[in-house]
């Protein structure tokens, strides 16, 4: 039953995970509290809470590192109580922040882990690991052989992800993978995971403590605290209502400009265009750039207003007052 | 020693050969012997160890007991039991590099760093798997100073055997002192230091060819 079960998930490539109830009790102390949400297929959700809230735990219930004390976890409906541990774990991607490759092991190797278990054929796990390692950018002939000491921190964090993603699990499991690097690094990576895990449609779920890295990444953000599920929600929906004033205080005060960051310069309004010469300094924004973005490149200029260009389209003038209007009407939705 | 006789007298050399020989290969034979058995039987026990950590204490006090024997004691107590025998040195050699053949092979799979057996128990592996692809190979360069140390100290023990009939280079050392003849102490003494170098360099290569990652750039 198990066996043909997993042929039915990796031709689907991604999954549902849900939790129901589901609690970890350590002795007296509830790491996890009822925790009940789904992870949607082919998205990110990311877990986020305060040190000790139960993310991690509750993340590694997932692939049974860690056994619930009650409650169910289903992948595609299927109890994952019911399967042998090390063969769950084999279908699902699993990433850390300290990465873990095998210091033993070339890249190549490393990557092949996982498809090795499987006993793929040799042919099919040599192509894959190529192609993984072109995906993350990797000259695949160059890297290769070479081993896990030889890499950068940025370079070995992009392996563990090709590594966790090399039997084409429906499913990964990522606890804070970026927060070992640099903010520069941790950008870029965020940004070519996003379009990897775009790319391969896979159900991520996904551990931090920086709200910015979920308001980025997340389709759906779990805020927790003290193993309980306190929202969950997409990142913008929480930027515009937080549930109550622990979620307002965990997403910052400053939540009115982390929600320009998930809304374009294309979504406001604008007055109609003006004579360039009338705005000189002003900057040129495009309809695809955050507000964020606008609003900083326009508070700098003498001008305070931004003209917004489509290419050689001269669009339209935005000001900061259609800026607050942006984010007000989003209020209301 | 009488006056007026070199230190060494290379004819005497020369006449016995053949006899060098034969008796290098008898300690290398000793001390293969000692140190394969030694690190089957510790293997064994440091698995045992690693997966019930409440045996180590027990096992390192034991094998650490055996340590403290002095080498003589030990032969001359186990003589009346299996003789003037291989078994008889073989038992003795055996016991001293038990110590230090655990405490490397636990240390080693223990410095394992925690986020690559978490990764690998993540990814799917068994706890038998981890133990033999992750933590053994990992551990390969401190498991290998313990042989090299084992090595030498079985190589240097050897000649002790000599007393009771076995002995490979210290059968010399033990006719130089009979007959006051340096020549053939010299002969022992030298040649049982040249083994210890030598198969101390050839296990450095060993290991050195065994894991090729920790010399990559």
């Amino acid at each position: 039953m198990p066996r043909c079960h997993a042929g039915a998930m990796a031709e689907r490539r991604s999954a549902t995970v849900e939790l129901r109830e589901v609690t970890k009790r350590y002795g007296d102390t509830v790491a996890v509290d009822h925790l009940s949400f789904t992870a949607p297929a082919g998205r990110i959700t990311v877990l986020i809470g305060p040190s000790g809230c139960g993310k991690t735990t509750s993340l590694r219930m997932v692939n049974r590192l860690i056994e619930p004390t009650s409650g169910q976890i289903l992948i595609d409906g299927q109890n994952i109580l019911d399967e042998d541990p090390t063969e769950l774990r084999r279908r699902i991607g699993y990433v850390i922040q300290q990465v873990g490759l095998f210091p033993h092991r070339t890249i190549g190797e490393n990557v092949a882990t996982v498809p090795k278990l499987l006993a793929w054929p040799e042919a099919r796990t040599r192509a894959r690991v190529d192609e993984l390692l072109s995906l993350i950018g990797f000259d695949a002939a160059r890297m290769r052989d070479r081993y896990p000491a030889q890499l950068s921190g940025g370079e070995r964090q992009r392996v563990g992800v090709a590594r966790a993603m090399a039997a084409e699990p429906p499913l990964m499991l990522m606890d804070e993978p970026f927060g070992a690097v640099d903010p520069i690094v941790r950008d870029r990576l965020q940004n070519e995971f996003l379009e990897l895990q775009r790319a391969q449609g896979i159900t991520v779920i996904f551990v931090t403590h920086d709200i910015d890295e979920a308001i980025k990444l997340g389709d759906r953000v779990a805020i927790m605290r003290a193993g309980r599920l306190v929202q969950f929600a997409p990142p913008a929906e929480l930027l515009a209502h937080p549930a109550n004033d622990f979620v307002a205080q965990f997403v910052g005060s400053d939540r009115g400009l982390k929600r320009l960051a998930l809304l374009t310069v294309g979504g406001a309004e604008l007055d109609p265009p003006v004579d360039p010469s009338r705005l000189d300094g002003a900057p040129v924004l495009s309809p695809a750039m955050t507000l964020r973005d606008a609003l900083s490149e326009m508070l700098v200029s003498e001008t305070q207003v931004g003209m917004v260009r489509d290419g050689d389209r001269y669009l339209g003038v935005l000001t900061l007052s259609h800026i607050g209007r942006v984010l007000r009407t989003e209020d209301r939705k | 020693m009488t006056p007026g006789e070199p230190l060494i007298r290379w004819d005497w050399l020369g006449s016995h050969a053949g006899e060098i020989g034969q008796r290098v290969g008898e300690h290398l034979e000793l001390t293969l012997i000692a140190v394969a058995v030694g690190f089957a039987i510790a293997f064994v026990l440091s698995v045992l160890a690693l997966r019930v950590p409440r045996l180590y204490p027990p096992i390192t006090w034991t094998t650490g007991i055996l340590y403290t024997i002095p080498s003589l004691a030990l032969f001359a107590l186990l003589v009346p039991y299996t003789g003037l025998s291989l078994l008889t040195a073989e038992i003795g050699l055996v016991s001293y590099t038990l110590l230090i053949l655990i405490r490397n092979i636990v240390a080693g799979v223990r410095g394992v760093p925690a986020e690559v057996r978490e990764a690998a128990r993540g990814m799917g592996y068994t706890d038998r798997q981890i133990l033999w692809r992750v933590e053994l190979p990992l551990a390969l360069a401190v498991i290998f100073a313990g042989i090299r140390v084992a090595t030498i100290t079985t190589i240097g023990l050897v000649t002790v055997t000599a007393l009771i009939g076995q002995g490979g280079m210290g059968y010399f050392i033990l006719l130089g002192i009979q007959l006051f003849f340096s020549t053939p102490l010299i002969v022992g003494a030298l040649g049982s230091v040249m083994l210890a170098v030598l198969a101390d360099g050839g296990l450095v290569l060993v290991q050195r060819a065994l894991t090729p990652w920790t010399h990559a750039r």
